[in-house]
């Protein structure tokens, strides 16, 4: 038997997480795994009716915790300590690894971040996760109990089937003193369609030489109702917001197509976008990674192939 | 009164490194150095320096002290956020430090820390590009019994505080952290400036403090790693490219909207 305590984040609307339905079947794929769900607040219909051994319910996350998770970190670790799973699984988003590396380091245990696959046979935990920003693959076992692992986004299917778990609430006796405070948020959200959510996303590079020509792209990302987004090195060079960064340390998007226009294709951009259904690459290095990438591709000057491009994409929709 | 700070360091094989050139010995589990291709400092760490040069900048009297832990340094590597104006680089170099995982580096470096400190201020980058877990300066914090402060792109000294930004997904939140705290800087801070001539010089004059495992009281027994590495290898990648040939490159872009429509996918 493997007991499994899950640790689930909420969407927007305050339900369960399509990544913490991953989690669920990435728990379901063990060996005899018995599975607890602890999800802070009191616990939406989405995750009572889950196919799970048990859901507890911890304190709420108040506002001025929300990224610094002082009192979430003190719940999870007692909740740990109280009930020593196995296996503790959050998902790789910021809480988890904020709380995931917190939890794991208070109380002494291993921890493998950003995974993609987890199994365990005979007693032992194995996991593979990318390493060097995608351009490798480790696999690594666990030499002590429980583990804390967090899985990437999208590794699993969120396949879990309907059931009555039990219901229990775990009240914390730690008391924290909030040592850092959240005073305000400031929203940047960009105008249009969500990088996440489009369906088409055409991202700039290096390869585009400055600000300029990002509203070429936006012109094209207007006429197919889909979102601009752009490389690391065209952000930091400050061509483009941040908030359009895709990659390891930025989005990760799965639009149906992903248009690559003047990126090399490095690893640590392919991280946020190699789950597209598409990569289209337009670059003038016909060796650049990006052509290992794509389904479809053209080698040449973005100058000279986006507006024909442009032209025929709007005849077809005319 | 002297800010102390100390920004977290580490030295990984150039994340520029070609795909072609990035190699893997299956047989030792290990990166293939590539010729020609020396290693440098973390990106995102020299993120981190530029925070606490931004510090400087802004007026305050700041101590910035470098701190690795590792082995085999490249000072001409290593040397690169002296050259930045950074003050101190302290190196806790054991080739022991090779086979160590993150749990055990944040032991050497909290070591060091408590060794070298006290500190007003810790920063790192928000994770590593080699093995990419951002796991030590957020389990330092915890080491070290410290607040912690991840993702942020903004700092400002105020009194005994420190007013954050943030970055989360559509934005950024203002925090204020009390001193000392631990933070992770985000490259959403901009580029790390570019030594000038009379930086290199200083560093070029600049002797590293180095300190064994023994100066911090420990020995390789105590690093021990929880997470052992079985295999390292490089994934196949079986995608077939179809490449749009026009008689030009217009004609090119013309063809690949029209192949995109016949595919269903525009």
């Amino acid at each position: 038997m493997t007991s499994v305590l899950l640790i689930a984040e909420r969407d927007v609307l305050g339900e369960i997480s399509q990544s913490t339905l991953q989690l669920i079947s990435a728990a379901n794929e063990l060996d005899d795994p018995q599975l607890t769900v602890a999800i802070a607040g009191s616990a939406p219909e989405s995750a009572t009716s889950l196919a799970i051994g048990k859901l507890v319910t911890l304190p709420a996350i108040s506002d001025d915790e929300v990224g610094i998770y002082d009192q979430i970190t003190a719940d999870v670790a007692a909740l740990v300590t109280s009930t020593n799973p196995d296996i503790v699984i959050l998902s790789k988003s910021d809480f988890g690894t904020v709380v995931g590396s917190r939890v794991a380091f208070r109380l002494d245990l291993a921890l493998a971040s950003d995974c993609i696959a987890i199994s365990n046979s005979g007693g032992m935990v194995n996991v593979t996760r990318p390493v060097y920003g995608g351009s490798a693959l480790a696999e690594f076992e666990f030499a002590s109990s429980p583990a804390v692992v967090t899985l990437r986004p999208g590794a699993y299917e969120p396949n879990v089937d309907a059931g009555s778990p039990s219901i229990e609430a775990f009240e914390s006796v730690v008391a924290v003193n909030k040592a850092a405070s959240v005073t305000g948020t400031v929203a940047q959200a960009g105008e249009g369609v969500r990088l996440e959510d489009a369906s088409f996303v055409i991202s700039g590079g290096r390869g585009l030489g400055g600000a300029e020509p990002f509203s070429v792209l936006a012109d094209l990302a207007n006429a197919l109702g889909g979102a601009v987004g752009a490389s690391r090195a065209a952000c930091d060079a400050g061509w483009i917001d941040h908030s359009h960064q895709v990659g390891l340390t930025g989005k990760s998007v799965s639009p149906d197509v992903y248009m690559a226009v003047g990126i090399s294709g490095a690893s640590q951009h392919m991280a946020g976008c190699s789950s597209s259904r598409v990569i289209v690459a337009i670059n003038k290095d016909g060796d650049s990674n990006i052509f290992k990438e794509a389904r479809f591709g053209v080698v040449g000057d973005w100058e000279k192939v986006l507006p024909s491009f442009l032209a025929t994409v709007r005849e077809l929709r005319a | 009164m002297t800010v102390r700070i100390v920004v977290l360091a580490k030295q990984v094989p150039d994340p520029e490194t070609p795909p072609s050139q990035f190699k893997i010995d299956e047989s030792t589990n290990k990166v293939i150095p590539p010729n020609g291709v020396p290693p440098v400092v973390n990106g995102f760490d020299l993120n981190a320096v530029e925070a606490a040069m931004r510090i400087r900048d802004s007026g305050a009297d700041v101590e910035i002290t470098v701190l690795s832990a590792g082995s085999h340094f490249v000072m001409d590597a290593m040397k690169k956020p002296l050259a930045m104006g950074a003050d101190r680089l302290v190196l806790v170099d054991d080739t022991g430090l090779d086979e160590i995982d993150s749990a055990a580096t944040v032991k050497v470096l909290a070591a060091a820390i408590k060794k070298d400190g006290p500190y007003d201020l810790v920063l790192g980058g928000r994770q590593a590009s080699d093995w990419d877990q951002a796991h030590v300066t957020l389990g330092l914090a915890e080491i070290l019994e410290l607040p912690l402060v991840s993702l942020v792109q903004k700092l400002e000294l105020k009194n005994d505080s420190v007013l954050l930004q943030r970055v989360i997904p559509d934005g950024y939140q203002e925090i204020t952290a009390p001193i000392p705290s631990v933070i992770t800087i985000t490259n959403e801070i901009g580029e790390p400036r570019y030594p000038n001539l009379r930086g290199i010089m200083q560093a070029s004059r600049k002797k590293p403090e180095f300190f064994s495992l023994a100066d911090l009281g420990l020995s390789l027994s105590d690093l021990t790693p929880k997470l052992v590495l079985k295999k390292l290898y490089v994934p196949e990648s079986n995608k077939q490219v179809e490449l749009i040939v026009g008689e030009d490159e217009a004609d090119s872009g013309k063809k690949l909207a029209l192949r995109l429509r016949e595919e269903k996918l525009i």
